[in-house]
């Protein structure tokens, strides 16, 4: 898993509530293999349709963080709506609250997921439309965020997240330290519950 | 005596293996269940060199990509379709996992499919590479979706690293009003709270409206769980659920049933437990819904009108809803009845179980369709259910297509799409933007509504047809 520490980046403000998974990664594209890379996929179909979509705008060109509303990636538990986001070079999706299931598959690939009051999501996004391409720093040991105007925000995560995204832990690397454990629950587990075992 | 626990916290604990010092849980996964879909996950495991720690608890059949015109595997042409069907059925040769596949009987839409066969069980934490798995939550199952790295994690170790979600019980008393469906009752929960509403949360679903519904209706309602935002919700099993699981092929045997029953009687939210949240919603104003926009939050009574974003109550609102309209081509204050449409969908983990065809073909059986209606069973055991029943005679005497099994038109993976700027009268799950094809506008409704829609080519209200 890719390790997330500190990020110095331009911004992208995405103001629209509802941003799901199926305008992150529409679904004709799921099959592709993960080697071949998503970046074009992201947004895809917003960014073809007339008007086109913020993230072409040539003014937050290098953007690292997106700023949005709420149930930012609700819906579906496709991995690719994270995969595309972070193959387009975005580290941290700054919003009032995720989908569950996007909010615990962002942390598998480095992307971190903050969540802050919507009025403070909202100023910030205005403040990024005042000033296009402007930088935010965002750093994760110190759980603050410093907004384009200079002024510092702290932001809550869960520690083993905030752990395992600091020291880019692999998940199944931890888990088979518990292999022992993992087994003598099993065991009992199956003893509890025979009629669960295939014949 | 211990403290009183919710239905969720007594599941927990039987599945958690330990807890980290950051306070998120190891729980063990009872049964995983996977789909064409799940191919990257797999190709993941592979390249880490790694196999499935227990295949004996994964239980897989092809559903996303599968073509719904024949499931002929010399017809599956597509390439894409055709390496992603192959691949599962490949994996589960090579690893002895459970596999129903093109051509089998027990073939259908995994959340359809887990139920029917009595894979899916009251107290068993239920994890599978989809959104919708929240639906086992009908037979009192801790159900919930995983991205493909979670998927991995799963296939090589039989657990997940979880924080425990925060509760929140809503509960619906008082009787049913007529033509209200499991769907009517699950969209004006997701409207009441908001598709962000149970973020972070696992969902008991209770009250005697709830408890009256039998199974099927059930798994309806906790299957669109995470269009409310929470990633599972359940209904404790009672006596309605034994009788359902009695018998089915993967249920406890005859040799185990009375410990199963036994354990799962204590399956059950004590009384005083405390949930962090508490929504209660009153049985006698529900009614009859259609959504109008791109989130299924956007859900009104079919009798009502499109929003006007004049009376907006914030900007960003009112740009929300200027560019839904936009989207879904609507005129603000019309009445919803008055919206035509090009086609209609009858299927999805949603609403195609046999009982949603039954509603669906009481409907249809009335008139005939004047715009392109498609049927895709559930599972090819609820087809053949349909057959013996006559429905397929019923649907196609009324102009409706009748299809093979399969996700279909809901996520359109397999050809079957709804084409820009079409408007579908739909049973799914999701209207978002593009959700059944580039530029498509889905109106979300029950089986019985999907099929009026089809006689009128209108939105309709189900309850005028006599």
């Amino acid at each position: 898993m890719d390790k997330f520490t500190k990020l110095t980046a331009p911004a992208l403000p995405v103001d629209q509530p509802n941003v799901d998974t199926d305008q992150l990664a529409p679904a004709r594209f799921l099959r592709r293999p993960r080697g071949d890379g998503y970046a074009d996929v992201l947004f895809h179909d917003l960014r073809k349709a007339e008007g086109g979509h913020i993230v072409d705008d040539p003014r937050f060109a290098g953007a690292g963080i997106v700023v949005a509303d709420r149930n930012f990636g609700g819906g579906s538990s496709r991995e690719q709506a994270v995969w595309s986001l972070v193959d387009a070079g975005f580290r941290c999706v700054i919003a009032s609250s995720f989908g569950d299931i996007f909010y615990a598959n962002s942390a598998k690939h480095g992307l971190l997921t903050i969540r802050l009051d919507n009025a403070v999501c909202k100023a910030l996004r205005d403040a990024l439309h005042a000033t296009p391409g402007a930088e935010m720093t965002v750093d994760l040991d110190a759980q603050t965020i410093v907004a384009p105007d200079g002024e510092v925000i702290s932001f809550e995560i869960e520690p083993s997240r905030r752990k395992r995204l600091l020291q880019g832990l692999d998940d199944i690397d931890l888990t088979l330290t518990h292999d022992a454990a993992i087994g003598a629950f099993e065991a009992e587990y199956s003893r509890r519950k025979p009629w669960l075992e295939l014949n | 005596m211990s403290d009183p626990k919710t239905i969720i916290d007594k599941i927990w604990e039987e599945h958690e293996i330990l807890r980290d010092e950051g306070g998120t849980s190891l729980l063990y996964v009872s049964r995983h269940l996977a789909h064409d879909g799940s191919i990257h996950a797999f190709t993941f495991l592979e390249e880490r060199g790694l196999t499935p720690r227990r295949p004996d608890r994964i239980f897989a059949t092809p559903d996303h990509g599968t073509p719904t015109v024949s499931h002929d595997m010399a017809d599956l042409t597509d390439p894409d379709q055709r390496r992603v069907v192959t691949a599962l059925a490949a994996n589960a040769k090579r690893h002895g996992f459970t596999h129903f596949g093109l051509g089998d009987r027990r073939q259908g839409i995994v959340h359809v499919v887990g139920p029917e066969q009595g894979i899916s069980q009251p107290g068993l934490v239920i994890v599978c590479g989809d959104s919708h798995t929240s639906t086992h939550g009908g037979v009192g199952a801790l159900a919930f979706g995983i991205g493909a790295s979670e998927v991995m994690h799963v296939l090589a170790t039989q657990t997940l690293w979880i924080k425990k979600p925060r509760t929140m019980r809503i509960t619906i008393d008082g009787e049913r009003p007529a033509g209200v469906t499991a769907k009517d009752i699950v969209l004006s929960i997701i409207a009441h709270i908001g598709a962000n509403g149970g973020a972070g949360h696992a969902i008991e679903y209770a009250g005697s409206l709830i408890r009256s519904l039998d199974v099927e209706e059930r798994l309806t309602v906790c299957n669109m769980s995470i269009e409310a935002g929470a990633r599972s919700g359940m209904i404790a099993p009672d006596e309605t659920t034994f009788e359902y699981l009695k018998g089915k092929p993967f249920a406890p045997g005859p040799e185990h049933w009375e410990a199963a029953v036994e354990s799962w009687r204590a399956l059950r939210t004590d009384e005083g437990a405390v949930f962090d949240r508490e929504v209660r919603l009153d049985a006698s104003q529900l009614t009859p819904m259609v959504t109008w926009g791109n989130s299924p939050e956007d859900a009104l009574p079919i009798t009502g009108r499109v929003p006007d974003p004049a009376q907006a109550k914030d900007d960003i609102t009112r740009d929300a809803i200027l560019r839904t309209l936009d989207y879904m081509g609507l005129t603000p204050g019309m009445a919803l009845t008055d919206v035509t449409v090009d086609q209609v969908f009858i299927g999805s983990c949603t609403n195609s179980r046999i009982e949603d065809l039954r509603a669906a073909a009481a409907v249809a059986g009335r008139g005939r369709a004047v715009v392109p209606a498609m049927v895709s069973p559930g599972s090819s055991t609820v087809k053949a259910q349909a057959e013996a029943e006559g429905l397929d005679r019923i649907f196609r005497d009324a102009g409706f297509e009748w299809r093979e099994s399969g996700c279909s038109m809901c996520v359109g993976m397999n050809g079957d799409l709804v084409a820009s700027g079409k408007r579908c009268a739909s049973t799914t799950n999701r209207n978002f933007r593009g959700r059944q094809g580039q530029g498509s506008r889905t109106h979300l409704m029950s089986p019985a509504m999907a099929a009026a829609a089809a006689l009128t080519g209108r939105l309709s209200d189900v309850r005028d047809l006599g």
